[in-house]
């Protein structure tokens, strides 16, 4: 592993005419000032007035798309169901 | 700017989820997949997948994160020289969006559990690729503005049915990269229309620079249909949503007019207007270039992994002296 | 010598520097965020230089000799760190002259005034990198240090009075001094304190005399337009 283990963090936006911070994709940061600062560049490159939250993957909680009845189980899992994925099958071809 | 290089992979694993559901033994998660993938649902990154939906997926991704940031390079190539301030800012603006786009690709593929750190070990020890057309060198100025009209065209081209791709993060990336590429691809056919239109000299750099970047640009289609068997798979889940030959056939026509208002001619002797067919007849690729080009063999491959590799040793340190940071002052908000 | 001028060249010649790390930043945020740098001086340069002729014209046609950047804008990049300590000695003076000439009269303040944002965001940058650098690993403090130490020599060409701006540049030094003075010693760096400039009497950027890099540097930028005269692009 190379010096690059900077973590993951979500991001969230609130444009400047918009009601809440939605969901704005993901970038790696050494650390949260960091993160909010890269944030900005790469997802509001274009307007100015807008909120951002930045928000480590890990502390997020997620939902499981399998829930049954009522019931909410939140599993304690990250947002990504695979936290790592290394094989890639035999036989997959590539151009 | 770039393209998703032309996919035709799949696996034929049991769980390849081609959804011909018969009777036993078919697992409810796939029914569930290939359902919803029917219905143009998205398939988001807590939802069951088969593996190879999953693999097919980060490779085509990641390949595509990797072909925008190799792209940069061609283009910042041109940003010290060029030639009007106003263009300078331009070409500055285009190159940082393409660090931008890889970096929106990079974190949807992240979805699928691929940390970027083993897909950059990836791309550097060739092991993933990018898109050829990177692989050619932009030898004059009008090369900025024939990658602008014709490689971002042909990236267009195929970027705009991703935007209704099955796998929800890579719709949803490609959806915010085809709203910020519009322009490039305006600003690079203006810079050839003011080439064209301008000194005999300029018209023949705009002329020279068409002439060499028209067939690498239909090359990045991929293949043609009849020997790209593996694009079945990709089409059924919905990662490819048209043939290589397709869109090769609807970016020729739209490149025939637009030629044409530029004043500039394609080095295709076979060009013609097919009343028939409603569409351009055109000449045969040189797929053994393509190969050649794939192989590692084009001018440019060893540049340009070259160069990614070195930025990416030579940056260690920072990255390094960051993490290093964060856990000295963890906890700590300035 | 004419203001606009000077500050124009101080943007332009930075923008080139920063162009230059495109596609070869050490993390891909890093080519976004200095390429937003890059950008914003671009855009002042444009503004700035246009208040005095064409910007195209003044941008290519001019020699080494009629440039009046501060030779630290035009200093290579080096490493990150270099670049770094380049940002930071040259933005926390952007931001106080910035500041100052906002507050003004004169045709330059509306400009500052939307200057004095982006500047704040480059300092913000360049704190934000000289205190990882500078308190990171030993290897990344020994490298900024070098760096701070190296560029020293020519942030005292920053406080000279330039004819025009309404500016009292000598007496920015002191607020200056305070600003990279805390953000070293944050980054347990120490400040180099020799001598910064260089004992010359030709002068220095703003009198046209530049360092060896500069002309290789124009030369680059130029070489294109020149080739073309007349032409439009």
């Amino acid at each position: 592993m190379t010096g690059n283990d900077w973590p993951l963090w979500e991001v969230f936006v609130r444009s400047r005419r918009g009601l809440s911070h939605s969901h704005a994709g993901s970038l790696h940061a050494p650390d949260a000032t960091m993160a909010l600062r890269q944030a900005r560049d790469l997802y509001t490159r274009r307007s100015e007035g807008v909120s951002i939250w930045v928000v480590p993957s890990s502390q997020v909680t997620a939902s499981s798309p399998d829930e049954k009845d009522s019931f909410f189980e939140p599993a304690a899992d990250k947002p990504y169901r695979h936290p790592t994925f290394y094989e890639i099958p035999e036989g997959v071809r590539h151009l | 700017m770039t393209t998703a290089p032309a996919v035709g992979n799949a696996t034929d694993t049991a769980d390849s989820g081609t959804g011909t559901g018969t009777g036993t033994g078919i697992d409810p998660r796939l029914a569930a997949f290939d359902a919803a993938v029917a219905a143009d649902s998205r398939i988001e990154p807590r939802d069951w997948m088969p593996d190879a939906y999953r693999a097919t997926l980060i490779r085509q991704m990641a390949q595509h994160a990797h072909s925008e940031i190799i792209g940069m390079q061609p283009e910042a190539n041109w940003i010290t020289r060029a030639p009007s301030l106003r263009r300078k800012a331009i070409l500055m603006a285009k190159v940082q969006d393409e660090a931008g786009h890889g970096l929106y690709l990079y974190s949807a593929t992240e979805t699928l559990g691929a940390a970027r750190d083993e897909l950059l070990d990836k791309l550097h020890t060739g092991r993933q690729r990018y898109s050829s057309i990177f692989n050619y060198p932009t030898l004059t100025w009008a090369d900025v503005g024939a990658i602008g009209w014709l490689v971002d065209g042909a990236a267009i081209t195929n970027q705009v049915p991703l935007c209704r791709c099955s796998y929800g993060p890579y719709a949803r990336a490609m959806v915010r990269i085809c709203k910020e590429e519009s322009f490039h691809q305006r600003q690079g056919y203006e810079l050839l229309l003011a080439l064209s239109r301008g000194t005999p000299a300029q018209h023949a750099m705009a002329q020279d620079a068409v002439d060499r970047w028209w067939w690498p640009s239909l090359m990045m289609f991929g293949p043609p249909d009849d020997e790209s068997g593996h694009s079945a798979q990709s089409m059924a889940w919905k990662i490819k949503r048209h043939s290589n030959d397709e869109l090769r056939q609807r970016f020729v026509d739209i490149c025939v007019p637009q030629a044409e208002i530029l004043g500039l001619t394609l080095p295709d002797p076979a060009l013609r207007w097919n009343e028939e067919r409603g569409s351009h007849d055109y000449g045969p690729i040189d797929w053994t270039e393509f190969q050649e080009v794939l192989r590692g063999n084009g001018p440019c491959n060893e540049q340009r992994i070259t160069q990614r590799r070195r930025a990416h040793e030579e940056g260690e340190w920072v990255r390094e002296a960051a993490t290093a940071y964060a856990a000295k002052h963890e906890g700590v908000r300035k | 010598m004419n203001a606009p001028i000077a500050l124009g060249d101080d943007a332009l010649v930075l923008a080139q520097r920063l162009g230059e790390w495109a596609g070869h930043a050490p993390v891909l945020e890093e080519d976004v965020a200095l390429a937003n740098i890059a950008l914003d001086l671009l855009g002042q340069a444009r503004v700035l230089l246009s208040l005095a002729g064409d910007e195209d014209e003044l941008a290519y046609l001019r020699e080494e000799r009629e440039f009046r950047n501060v030779q630290l804008v035009e200093q290579p990049n080096g490493d990150f760190a270099h670049t770094i300590a380049r940002q930071l000695y040259f933005s926390a003076y952007q931001e106080l002259m910035y500041g100052e000439l906002a507050t003004g009269p004169g045709e330059l303040a509306a400009l500052a005034a939307k200057a004095v944002k982006e500047v704040a965001y480059h300092r913000d940058h360049a704190v934000q990198w000289t205190l990882r650098l500078g308190d990171g690993t030993p290897e990344s403090h020994e490298r900024m240090q070098r760096a701070l130490d190296a560029l020293w020599r020519y942030t005292g060409e920053l406080f000279q009075p330039v004819e025009g701006l309404p500016v009292d540049l000598p007496a920015l030094r002191g607020p200056w001094l305070e600003t990279v003075g805390e953000v070293a010693a944050r980054a347990t760096l120490t400040l180099p304190d020799g001598p910064d400039r260089t004992a010359w009497s030709a002068g220095a950027g703003r009198q046209g005399v530049h360092t060896e890099p500069f002309g290789r540097m124009l030369a680059e930028m130029q070489h294109l337009h020149r080739s073309h005269p007349g032409a439009s692009w």
